[in-house]
């Protein structure tokens, strides 16, 4: 099957990581100690930390481009680090050092009686259409390098080279990876609800670059990412048949996956990207079954009369989280990846759904419906430590960012009437303390949110 | 795939898609959350067999309780009357189309949606009409019939409905 959609360019690579090695100019300060700073670095495993107060002044540019693509970039890691809820960006109309002195050599006191324990300050250079982005992250008090890195690419591309920017910022602040460099794929919907519209999507991790992979001749459902970003697993109602279907991004085209006599649902890929964990349904029953991409073989992990759907694997590989009606009910259950050992995991108040486990394997994710209300929480793998982070008449699908530490979802609103008026569906984020949560803006309404893995 | 099999298929998907605009309509116009409620007097001068006829003399669709795909007693001589009706009308094919309430996630009301359908198709089954004339679909909770957030609109959009082919 290849129905007609817009194609999705392969992603051009950007020349990054090149270390910048001690400040041009200067011979001070020294290059950053191989030793973890102090000073600005902080712990984000505690519940709501202190965000760190960051000065990002413009980037600095010897034409009035690159001082416009410099300003650019600057906004964009000033969003991207506000929106984590981890940092504070101190009020640039405070600023005593111009942005092009800061990138000759930071006057440190300036920053300091500001506020700022953190100072980014970077020079932009554009040669015909290529960028050349020098960056390098200071720490305040103890007045010490702490990155310098240099970028290239196309000048096209300078949002991902602020996004790269904003991942060194949170990594070395922060102590673990970012999650700015990456793409949320979703659905898009539009038309009144009995009749409505849904698109496949693709935007940056900010609702940049947002644009529809499919032009809504056939329904599509429930995106999700392959670890390499390059293919989406979705379900598509492609002439009336629903069925788990591949998205290949780099080439627009599109497959059923797997030769199953009825419908297919809920597809996750394996951590290795080389199967499809998803459900089929044959007569009244869903079970779970593993599609090897290369073989295109099908595997059937669970049987019976329940309806087993929403499969999702542990990032090892070894395990599976499914939910199932079988004991009644909807609730979470755990397998080996073979099918082995199932054993529930949900032992609360309600219905639990659409289980995805964290890519740190600390946690699982779910959507909770008790008491009228949907919510969305994290537990253990054991079932352990549950927390609910929010809650509300309709939300659900969480996906995680790549570091674990960021859920997004959809958040549904009421219809007021018998028309159908005030009902919305809009994707939200919120890191997984249960702070910080945002409405991520799309052009239309949205769900069934998939975080993509870091694109580099 | 050929082109000519690829345009017979979304012929196909237009004409399904036709035909359910007015079974909806007809649907809100009577008052389909009530038992029966489809099933009129007769004599509605739509062309036997169509799924005009069907809506307007038979009953087009069947309601479910809260998160179960088993036929309610009040529900089942909706089926029954299909059955018959698919009878007098041999020509006649027809898609089930389950349905849940918006109360579920996605995931599971497509699974639900489909159990639905295939309880549905279970009685026509049982009641005389061929297998090889019923094909299943679910929507989950992604097509409702009602468009308020109340229960009066949940009950009725936890449906299977019958669509002529």
């Amino acid at each position: 099957m290849t129905p007609k959609t817009p194609r999705l360019g392969r992603r051009t690579l950007i020349a990054a990581g090149a270390t910048l090695a001690a400040p041009g100019p200067l011979a001070w300060p020294p290059p950053a100690a191989a030793q973890a700073p102090q000073g600005a670095v902080i712990d984000i495993t505690r519940a709501r930390t202190d965000p760190i107060p960051i000065a990002v002044p413009d980037l600095a540019g010897a034409t009035p481009e690159a001082q416009r693509i410099g300003r650019d970039i600057a906004r964009v890691i000033l969003a991207n680090l506000r929106n984590s809820g981890l940092f504070r960006p101190v009020d640039r109309a405070a600023f005593i050092q111009s942005p092009e002195a800061a990138a000759q050599t930071p006057r440190f006191q300036d920053w300091r009686v500001i506020g700022a324990q953190a100072l980014t300050t970077g020079r932009a250079e554009l040669a015909g259409d290529r960028l050349r982005v020098e960056f390098r992250l200071w720490d305040v008090l103890p007045e010490q390098q702490l990155q310098g890195t240099a970028f290239t690419a196309p000048a096209a591309n300078w949002r991902r080279i602020a996004h790269l920017i904003s991942d060194v910022i949170y990594e070395r602040l922060l102590g673990e990876k970012g999650y700015f460099d990456t793409r949320v794929v979703y659905v898009a919907e539009s038309g009144p609800r009995d009749r409505r519209t849904r698109r496949l999507a693709i935007m940056d991790q900010d609702g940049e670059n947002h644009r529809f992979l499919t032009d809504g001749s056939f329904s599509v459902l429930t995106p999700r990412f392959h670890p390499n970003a390059q293919q989406i697993a979705f379900m598509s109602y492609f002439q009336n048949q629903p069925r788990v279907s591949l998205f290949h991004l780099d080439t627009g085209r599109q497959e059923v996956l797997g030769n199953f006599a009825g419908m297919t649902l809920s597809p996750r890929f394996s951590p290795d990207g080389r199967a499809v964990v998803l459900s089929a349904t044959r007569g009244g029953d869903a079970n779970i079954f593993v599609v090897d991409l290369a073989t295109r073989r099908e595997r059937q992990l669970t049987s019976g009369g329940g309806l087993d759907v929403s499969p999702c694997f542990s990032p090892d590989g070894s395990q599976i989280v499914f939910n199932s009606d079988r004991g009644g009910d909807q609730q979470l259950y755990v397998m080996g990846a073979d099918g082995s050992n199932v054993r529930r995991i949900s032992f609360g108040r309600g219905r639990y759904a659409t289980p995805v486990w964290s890519p740190r394997g600390d946690l699982i994710a779910f959507t909770r419906i008790a008491g009228g209300q949907f919510a969305i929480g994290v537990m253990r793998p054991d079932g352990s430590g549950e927390r609910i982070l929010s809650e509300g008449w309709g939300m659900e699908g969480p996906t995680f960012a790549p570091n674990g530490r960021v859920l997004m979802y959809f958040r549904e609103t009421p219809a007021r009437d018998a028309r159908g008026s005030g009902y919305s569906s809009r994707l939200a984020s919120i890191d997984i303390a249960g702070f910080n949560e945002r409405q991520i803006v799309t052009p239309t309404d949205a769900s069934d949110p998939a975080w993509s893995p870091l694109l580099s | 795939m050929s082109h000519t099999k690829l345009f017979g298929a979304l012929a196909a998907v237009a004409l399904l898609a036709a035909c359910e605009t007015p079974g909806d309509q007809t649907a809100a116009a009577t008052g389909a959350g009530a038992a029966g409620a489809l099933a009129g007097p007769g004599g509605v001068a739509a062309r036997p067999g169509s799924q005009e006829d069907l809506v307007a003399n038979v009953g087009d669709r069947v309601f479910f309780d809260f998160d179960s795909s088993v036929i309610r007693a009040d529900q089942r001589p909706t089926l029954e009357r299909q059955a018959r009706w698919m009878q007098q009308h041999p020509q006649v094919a027809v898609v089930v189309e389950g349905h849940a309430d918006e109360r579920g996630t996605r995931e599971y009301n497509l699974a639900l949606g489909q159990r639905r359908a295939n309880s549905a198709r279970d009685v026509l089954v049982a009641n005389g009409v061929a297998g090889a004339r019923i094909s299943t679909i679910s929507y989950g909770k992604d097509r409702p019939a009602a468009l308020g957030s109340n229960e009066e609109a949940w009950a009725q959009n936890r449906r299977a409905v019958t669509v002529v082919r």
